[in-house]
């Protein structure tokens, strides 16, 4: 009886402490909307606005005027779906390679692989540029799309996946019948390896889509910006105007939330995973 | 492997050229398969590696002639350049105050969210976790708003308890704490979730073992809990130190402040190649930050390996 007693007490401290984690990170959510419905007065005074205003319409509707919102998210789609579809295909075809395929060499190129993921992006920042300037590629999305259309981190993601996935004795099975290898990747590996790539697709999204240095340096002119490019500059130039900035801030964050909600499973399995593997 | 077995195998001539076949075209779809990455890495990759190498022995902008100058970049960098030792300190301030709080926050958070009595899990799970996945432009952004001097919500909250407001934008140490904490409210998330994996892994036999020897929560806490997921710790502090010497977009949106204070090193590497142009310096700046994130991974890993041997 003694124990429950004493266990009841640091039970309400646990809840407690989750309850204000959970507060602190869901905050700067709601205040995002509570500064973009409200009116930039009624932002700027003490104690500053805690409960939503009925202005989001009419914020929103300035930052359409500064800025091409919806050109932009457009943009960031195009780019994020490209990299994702193209991420998903090279990457697993690769993965592919190193887990089932015999060639000379695989460890060694296997090795490599893993090391580049050690460089850290900024070292090559300035030639990448030349190269891109030298293509003619600023102010294209492609400029962002191709580099990123295969990553060492995927092609080691996927290589994990099917080893542990995919017996031999199914590709063996398929090479009796008489499938090419191609075929094999398509008809096999692809069906089984879905919940690994459910997880790459949704990490992968998620970083093409917020990644900002990169799309900063190569996309100069506004109708290329991705959304985290325009964020910026509204930031940028209408400095004291927080009502709307927020405004436009929420309605850029809103869609990625809603996709990592539905989503949410398959991106923490897929990060445990890979974390405890390591 | 599994080509060497078969060949032991006895088999028909035939069946043998079959298997033959199979192999060099095995060959061929590998070196294929695996050709995108290389191309793309060669370009992307490699060639900037070096050619940034070749780039900080130039002095060079985006206009002039390339002109060889030797050393001449690194020895202004480390003995003529106060700007970057500023940066460099102002990153590992940033990092410190960033990193420590939030690793141990996150232990503490997935301690408790494996209580197997816990409630709402996934709710505070999903909750804790969901800053990870927006933009830190957003989260810039908002933060700026939240550490406004004026009318910033942290201001008018010290209001409250009777102290005086922080100038957050314009003091060393209110830049400092304002970026660190929009790091940490991004990764704490996180790392709970990698904590909590590891702490899954763990059986359930030693907390039982332990709990008849009469320990504690706390005294489990720091005899079993800790020392299990001590590889998982490693994980975290050294992807945390790498990332925290690749502060970039946090001060570039909050801003850096009249004294330098927000600057970190990549935003100094940014700053000297695409706002000064001077190409040949900024590439010094970008193999001596490669350099620093080395003998950080490597400081972390020679101390952690003590850790370990003890």
């Amino acid at each position: 009886m003694k124990e429950v007693g004493q266990k009841k007490l640091p039970k309400i401290f646990l809840y407690l402490f989750l309850i204000v984690s959970s507060l602190v990170s869901l905050f700067p959510f709601y205040w995002m909307f509570v500064i973009g419905s409200n009116s930039t007065t009624s932002v700027n005074q003490f104690p500053p606005a805690m409960i939503p205003g009925t202005q989001f319409f009419e914020n929103a509707r300035n930052v359409f005027e500064r800025i091409d919102f919806f050109g932009s998210m457009l943009n960031s789609f195009i780019i994020s779906g490209t990299v994702t579809l193209s991420v998903l295909f090279f990457c697993s075809l690769a993965g592919f390679a190193f887990a089932k395929l015999n060639f000379e060499g695989k460890n060694m190129l296997f090795v490599f692989l893993l090391a580049t993921m050690m460089i850290p992006p900024q070292l090559g920042l300035i030639p990448s540029f030349m190269i891109i300037s030298q293509l003619g590629w600023i102010d294209t999305l492609q400029a962002v799309i191709v580099p990123a259309m295969v990553s060492a981190f995927g092609v080691f993601w996927m290589r994990q996946y099917i080893s542990s996935a995919i017996p031999d004795e199914l590709l063996e099975a398929a090479r009796m019948d008489g499938c090419s290898t191609f075929r094999t990747y398509w008809n096999i590996v692809l069906p089984t390896v879905k919940p690994g790539l459910a997880t790459l697709g949704i990490v992968t999204f998620m970083n093409t889509w917020n990644d900002f240095l990169w799309p900063l340096v190569v996309l100069k002119d506004q109708s290329v910006h991705t959304i985290q490019i325009a964020l910026r500059t509204l930031n940028d130039v209408f400095y004291t105007d927080y009502s709307m900035i927020l405004a436009g801030t929420f309605m850029a964050t809103v869609p990625i939330l809603i996709v990592f909600l539905l989503f949410s499973r398959y991106f923490i399995a897929g990060l445990t995973e890979g974390a405890v593997k390591n | 492997m599994n080509t060497e077995v078969r060949q032991q195998h006895p088999h028909t001539p035939q069946k043998k050229q079959k298997k033959y076949n199979q192999r060099t075209r095995d060959r061929i779809s590998g070196y294929l398969y695996i050709s995108p990455f290389f191309l793309l890495f060669g370009v992307f990759g490699m060639f900037p590696l070096i050619f940034t190498a070749y780039l900080s022995f130039h002095r060079w902008n985006i206009l002039g002639e390339r002109e060889f100058i030797g050393l001449s970049n690194y020895i202004g960098l480390f003995t003529n350049d106060p700007l970057f030792w500023k940066a460099v300190g102002n990153t590992f301030s940033i990092w410190a105050l960033s990193t420590i709080p939030q690793l141990f926050v996150a232990l503490v958070l997935a301690f408790i969210l494996n209580q197997a009595f816990l409630k709402g899990k996934s709710f505070f799970r999903l909750s804790i976790f969901m800053p990870n996945v927006t933009s830190i432009v957003a989260v810039a952004i908002v933060f700026s708003a939240i550490f406004g001097t004026q009318y910033g919500i942290i201001n008018y909250a010290l209001s409250l308890v009777g102290l005086d407001p922080i100038n957050w934008k314009g003091s060393y140490f209110g830049t400092h704490v304002a970026i660190s904490s929009m790091v940490m409210w991004r990764w704490v998330g996180y790392n709970t979730i990698i904590y909590l994996a590891g702490l899954q892994s763990i059986s359930k036999d030693l907390y039982e073992a332990a709990t008849i020897d009469g320990a504690n929560k706390i005294q489990q806490f720091f005899y079993i809990t800790i020392p299990m997921i001590r590889p998982i710790i490693i994980f975290t502090v050294l992807l945390s130190s790498i990332g925290g010497m690749q502060v970039f977009t946090e001060p570039l949106l909050f801003g850096v402040g009249s004294d330098s204070q927000g600057l970190t090193m990549t935003l100094y590497l940014y700053q000297e190649a695409f706002e000064r142009f001077s190409f040949g310096y900024a590439a010094a700046i970008a193999w001596v930050l490669f350099l620093i994130i080395m003998i950080v991974s490597l400081i972390n890993l020679i101390v952690t390996r003590r850790i370990k041997s003890t």
